[in-house]
């Protein structure tokens, strides 16, 4: 054989074992589907319903501790300028929340008022489809969640969140964070992050820290498919808003009224 | 074949020098975005994608405009293409390293980019947009680069070449499309979220890409003995012409239905580039440029004694890829976030070492042309 047909039939070899080693690749569907918070009894559908008037009591008396805990359980940094700012949760007026409701007569005073606004941890995901390393994923139990470590900080997924949940450390956020809990990782510039639903906690069987922290009990925590859970049973007590419910993305965050 | 690039003028090496300079100038400022972050563009939460996406989206179109000079040789047998196809396959070569370039100055981690290769992801149009950018690269070099042989080498073209010229032809138009498709499947970006999309992006693409092949062509009559021929340059002004007009008709279009419907979500994108909104309007200037400069292009392409004429088909052509390049490379991708979620407006404009980096591809891209073009011109001097 001449040296030219070995290094030819070399080169086909090689890159048809490459080949099947990336078609095996590619079929991997969703990725992090392990995360720690699966159980074996059943599919949680983790969701978070909102009592809004509740909500608004406590904000009478200047509360924001939902916004608070979140912000320092997670090392959240602290950005001075608004065009950088990282929140995972924060307070919005209802009429921003709800452009489409915001009308002349009827709901009083009620579009100043804020509500508080986070990720969606949506059933039908655009973040997710759009994330070419899957760094943003799904998990089994319904959380949306950032592999910081995977993020390439192509910010497609901020693109694609009609919510304007994520954010993204634009510098090293080391210098910005007033307290540090290091039990959390603290991220790195060029990385999307966002509210992650407490993961971590969750998976130690507790609830997440805006929950645990809300004075006014206003936020319902829990799993859909289990009828006695409390965000269900906070589901039944009003008027339910979803955001944008109409592009379908399936947000699991209810705002009751 | 390659040292034919390295023979010049001493205006060839002072142009080369020049282009340097900036792609030093360049690489000094992507050091200390390597080095900060992206904090210093002037991207923000609201607006994540500026100036280097928006480049990008503008030059996967020129490289796209490619196949308006292949298509009519390869396909239709137009005789006077066949000087020329070579330069719109260089070109196109040029303006997908741009792209690429682009994109790995906007990740927040570029060391990460191969975690798109070790995670491939099919549901994400990112993956296909890096899969066909990578094989029209790969297509217009090897396609380029063989034609170029078989001419020195006075033989015909071998079959195998043939085939990749056809590939090339609707792979063309799928690197527009799935670069289209990044925007226009996103729920909550309603200036975006338009079927026409994919359609105004080849429309404006096979404008700006065969205005800005005039361009070159006309500079490479004057500084070479090589004369792309009167009826290959009228052809091409016909094509720009057309798509020119499609262009600003799909444009007009999209205004119909945002104001004829009148709902908010279509309206607010658009009244912010060319009204403002909520007393912000940092680029309506550039709309309006985008317009009157589209509208002088039109006039002087549409009349065929100033579309036959060097110097107004210079500016013709100037003004068109002037024009759409503010359409496409300043407004469509900023205006996209704006409004953002919550009906607030961020305004967006590039910052000072933003735009030297982005310069510094450009310089790339012409550097790269420039070897390109010479290589060609040098090949088909020999062999006049």
């Amino acid at each position: 054989m001449e040296r030219k047909d070995f290094l030819k039939w070399s080169g086909i070899c090689f890159l048809g074992l490459s080949l099947f080693s990336w078609l095996d690749r590619m079929t991997v569907s969703e990725a992090g589907a392990e995360l720690a918070t699966t159980t074996p009894t059943g599919q949680k559908r983790w969701a978070l319903a909102i009592d809004v008037k509740k909500c608004w009591a406590a904000q009478e008396k200047g509360c924001r501790d939902c916004v608070l805990a979140c912000h320092q359980g997670h090392n959240v940094p602290h950005l001075p300028e608004a065009k950088e700012e990282v929140k995972w949760i924060w307070l919005e007026p209802l009429g921003k929340v709800f452009p489409e409701e915001v009308m002349e007569f009827g709901g009083g005073k009620k579009q100043d008022r804020a509500v508080p606004v986070l990720c969606n941890h949506c059933e039908n995901p655009p973040c997710v489809r759009v994330c070419p390393t899957q760094a943003t994923f799904k998990s089994k139990d319904g959380l949306v969640v950032v592999d910081y470590h995977r993020c390439i900080g192509c910010r497609y997924c901020m693109a694609a969140c009609p919510f304007g949940a994520r954010s993204f450390n634009f510098q090293d956020p080391r210098p910005f964070l007033p307290t540090v809990n290091p039990d959390y990782p603290i991220r790195e510039r060029g990385v999307v992050e966002k509210c992650n639903f407490c993961a971590e906690r969750l998976a130690v069987d507790a609830l997440p820290l805006c929950v645990e922290a809300c004075r006014a009990g206003a936020l319902a925590f829990g799993d859909l498919n289990e009828p006695a859970s409390p965000v269900r049973k906070l589901l039944e007590k009003g008027l339910v808003l979803r955001r944008r419910a109409e592009l379908g993305t399936g947000p699991k965050v209810f705002y009751v009224l | 074949m390659l040292e034919k690039a390295l023979v010049g003028s001493k205006k060839y090496w002072s142009w080369v020098g020049f282009l340097l300079v900036l792609i030093a100038l360049g690489f000094g400022a992507y050091s200390r975005q390597l080095a900060l972050g992206l904090t210093i563009t002037g991207m923000s939460r609201d607006v994540s994608w500026g100036l280097y996406i928006a480049q990008f989206t503008f030059l996967v179109g020129v490289a796209a405009s490619a196949v308006m000079v292949v298509l009519p040789y390869y396909l239709h047998n137009l005789k006077a293409f066949g000087r020329i196809t070579i330069f719109g396959e260089f070109l196109a070569v040029a303006a997908v390293i741009m792209c690429l370039l682009f994109i790995v100055v906007d990740l927040g981690q570029p060391a990460r980019l191969l975690n798109m290769l070790l995670y491939p992801t099919p549901r994400s149009i990112l993956f296909w947009d890096m899969v066909v950018l990578t094989g029209y690269l790969l297509l217009n070099l090897i396609i380029g680069w063989n034609v170029l042989e078989v001419e020195r080498n006075s033989v015909p073209p071998p079959a195998w070449l043939k085939s990749l010229i056809y590939l090339s032809i609707p792979w063309a138009v799928s690197i527009h499309t799935v670069t289209a498709f990044i925007y226009a499947g996103l729920p909550g970006r309603h200036y975006w979220l338009t079927s026409l999309l994919a359609a105004r992006f080849l429309a404006s693409a096979f404008a700006a890409g065969p205005a800005l092949l005039i361009l070159l062509l006309l500079l490479v009559r004057k500084w070479s003995r090589f004369d792309p021929g009167a009826e290959a340059l009228e052809k091409l002004a016909q094509i720009v012409t057309y798509a020119l007009v499609v262009s600003f008709f799909f444009i007009g279009l999209e205004f119909f239905t945002a104001f004829y419907s009148q709902i908010p979500d279509h309206r607010f994108s658009l009244q912010y580039l060319f009204a403002g909104l909520e007393g912000r309007g940092r680029l309506v200037p550039l709309m309006w440029s985008f317009v009157g400069l589209g509208l002088l292009a039109l006039l002087l392409l549409l009349n065929p004694r100033t579309r036959r004429q060097e110097t107004s088909l210079f500016l013709a052509c100037a003004a068109t890829v002037v024009s759409l390049w503010l359409e496409k490379g300043m407004g469509l991708v900023v205006a996209g976030f704006v409004p953002n979620s919550f009906g607030d407006v961020t305004e967006y404009f590039p910052t000072g070492l933003e735009t030297v980096i982005a310069l510094g591809i450009w310089a790339v891209g012409a550097l790269v042309a420039t070897f390109l073009f010479k290589l060609a011109v040098a090949v088909k001097e020999e062999a006049a």
